[in-house]
C-alpha cells in the first residue's frame, strides 16, 4: 500500500506543533496501524530524524495506552478496537491518513501524537477503589451478588482508561469514563461503604480538571473501544441526585 | 468561575436543564391549546377568552412565575455549559469528527438560539403589550389588547409567517433529541423503555410543532 500521512508535530508541551507530511510505500495491508507507524520511525531513524512518539503498551487491547485520533475518529475507522487492534485493510491503497493526539484541555501534549492523561488518575484517586477490612481473605460467597448486577458491573470494569470518549466528544466531556468507574462499584455490595462520597468526589474532580459537560450526543459510546454504554452515564446522574439528596 | 451558579457540578447544571426543559414541553401543549383557539371561526372569541383567562387567573399567574423562571434558567443554564465546553477543547482538530451521532444532537445551543430570538421577537409581539411596554392600537372598549387582531394581523405577513413556520421546524429538531436526552440525564435509561421514550418524543416534536405550523397556513391559504 502506498500511504501519505498527514502527523501532529509537537517538539514538547510548550512549543507549538504543526502537521508534518509523510509519504510510505510497500505497507502491507496485514500490518497493524501501529506497526505501520513504526516503519515509519524506523524510516525517520535511518535518516537521522526525530521518530514520531506515540502512546502504546500492550498492543493488544487491553491497556489503554494508545491513543490516535484518526481522519477525525479515536482509535480510526474500525469500531470498537483500540488503534493497536486496527489494521492497514481498513484503508485504501493510495489514501490521505490524518493522525492527531486526543484534544482536550485536561490532556496536554506531551510531544507529538502522545498526551498527558494525568487527569484520569486524578479522577481515579478521589474514589476509584473500595475500603476491606485486612485480615484472612474473607470466604468468597459470603457476598452475594445477583447475577445481572455482577454482570453490568463487569461490562463497566471493561473501561481501560483510553481517553477515546473524551476525545470523541465535542465537549471533551469525560463522562463516559467517570460513569463506568462510578457505575462498576456502584452495582456491588463492596462498592456501597463509599458510595455517596466516590459519586460526589469523582464529579467534582472532573469538572475542576475542566473536562466538558455532556450534552447528549453519544459520540463516546459509538467510539469507546470496549463499548461502555451511556447507561452507565444514567446510573452515575441517578447516584449523584441520591448522594446529593439523601 | 466564583459566581455561586457557574460552581454548581456540571450533573446540578444538566439535571436542572433536562428538568425545566420537561417542564417547558408540558406548558408548549398548554400554549399549543389556547392558540389552536385561532382557528374557530367565531371572531376571536374563543382565543380572546383564553387570552384573558390566561392574564387574569390567580393560579396561572403563579404558574406564570414559574414559567419565566424556567425559561431564563434554562437559556443561562444551557449557555454556560455550553462556553465550559467550548472551553474544554482549546485546540481543535483538524478533521472534524465524523463519528455518528443522533440527527442534529451536535447543534443543540444552536437551534436553541434559534428558539430564543424567535421568543424574543414573540415576547416583543404579545408578552409586552400586555404588560403595557409596547403602546398598542389594538385596544378593545373595555382597554384590554385584542390579541386575536393582533396574531392575524401578524399572520397575514408572509415574513412573519414563514418565520414561524421555520421556527417551529427547528423547535420540533430541538425536542426530538432534547426528550429522550432529559430523561437520560435525569437517569432513566432502561433497555425496555428507552425506545417508547425515543419514539414518545418523536411523536411530540413533530405533532406540537405541526400544530403550531397549521395556524399561519390557515390565516394565508383559508382565512
Ligand atoms: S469509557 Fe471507553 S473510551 Fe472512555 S476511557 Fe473507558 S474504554 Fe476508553
Ligand atoms: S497499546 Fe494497549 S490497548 Fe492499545
Amino acid at each position: 500500500m502506498k500511504l501519505t500521512l498527514k502527523i501532529w508535530r509537537q517538539k514538547d508541551a510548550k512549543s507549538t506543533g504543526k502537521f508534518v507530511i509523510y509519504s510510505l510505500d510497500g505497507i502491507s495491508p496485514n500490518c497493524s496501524f501501529l506497526e505501520m507507524l513504526d516503519i515509519l520511525n524506523e524510516d525517520l531513524i535511518r535518516k537521522n530524524d526525530d521518530p514520531v512518539v506515540f502512546d502504546h503498551d500492550c498492543r493488544e487491547g487491553i491497556c489503554g495506552m494508545c491513543s490516535l485520533y484518526i481522519n477525525g475518529r479515536p482509535h480510526g475507522p474500525d469500531d470498537a478496537v483500540t488503534v493497536c487492534q486496527l489494521h492497514m485493510r481498513k484503508f485504501k491503497d493510495g489514501d490521505t491518513i490524518v493522525i492527531e493526539p486526543w484534544r482536550a484541555k485536561p490532556f496536554p501534549v506531551i510531544k507529538d501524537l502522545m498526551v498527558d492523561r494525568t487527569a484520569f488518575d486524578k479522577i481515579i484517586q478521589e474514589g476509584g477503589y473500595v475500603s476491606v477490612n485486612t485480615g484472612g481473605a474473607a470466604e468468597a460467597n459470603n457476598i452475594l451478588v445477583g447475577k445481572e448486577n455482577s454482570e453490568l458491573a463487569m461490562d463497566a470494569a471493561a473501561c481501560i482508561g483510553c481517553g477515546a470518549c473524551v476525545a470523541a466528544c465535542k465537549n471533551a466531556s469525560a463522562m463516559l469514563f467517570v460513569s463506568a468507574k462510578v457505575s462498576q462499584f456502584a452495582l456491588l455490595p463492596q462498592g456501597q461503604i463509599e458510595a455517596k462520597q466516590r459519586v460526589k468526589k469523582m464529579v467534582k474532580m472532573m469538572d475542576e480538571l475542566g473536562f466538558g459537560n455532556c450534552t447528549n450526543t453519544y459520540a463516546c459510546e459509538v467510539e469507546c473501544p470496549k463499548q461502555i454504554s451511556r447507561s452507565n452515564i444514567a446510573r452515575m446522574n441517578r447516584e449523584f441526585m441520591c448522594a446529593k439528596m439523601v | 468561575m466564583n459566581s455561586s451558579f457557574l460552581r454548581f457540578s456540571s450533573i446540578t447544571k444538566k439535571i436542572w436543564m433536562a428538568f425545566l426543559g420537561l417542564f417547558l414541553m408540558i406548558f408548549l401543549v398548554v400554549h399549543l391549546g389556547i392558540n389552536l383557539c385561532l382557528l374557530r371561526d367565531d371572531g376571536g372569541a374563543w382565543f380572546n377568552a383564553a387570552a384573558h383567562f390566561m392574564g387574569t387567573n390567580y393560579i396561572v399567574k403563579v404558574f406564570e412565575i414559574g414559567l419565566f423562571a424556567g425559561f431564563i434558567i434554562h437559556i443561562v443554564l444551557g449557555i454556560i455549559l455550553q462556553v465550559q465546553n467550548w472551553m474544554a477543547r482549546p485546540v481543535r482538530y483538524l478533521v472534524s469528527n465524523k463519528t455518528t451521532t443522533p440527527f442534529l444532537s451536535k447543534y443543540m445551543i444552536y437551534t436553541g438560539c434559534i428558539v430564543l430570538v424567535f421568543l424574543i421577537i414573540h415576547f416583543m409581539n404579545f408578552y409586552f403589550i400586555k404588560l403595557g411596554w409596547v403602546s398598542n392600537v389594538n385596544i378593545s372598549a373595555d382597554g384590554e389588547p385584542e390579541f386575536y387582531i393582533i396574531a392575524k394581523e401578524l399572520f397575514a405577513n408572509p415574513m412573519y409567517s414563514i418565520l414561524y413556520i421555520v421556527l417551529f421546524i427547528v423547535l420540533g429538531f430541538h425536542l426530538n433529541q432534547a426528550f429522550q436526552a432529559a430523561w437520560q440525564t435525569l437517569g432513566v435509561n432502561h433497555p425496555q423503555y428507552n425506545v417508547c421514550i425515543q419514539r414518545f418524543g418523536t411523536f411530540y416534536a413533530i405533532v406540537v410543532p405541526l400544530g403550531f405550523i397549521i395556524i399561519p397556513f390557515y390565516f394565508l391559504l383559508i382565512h
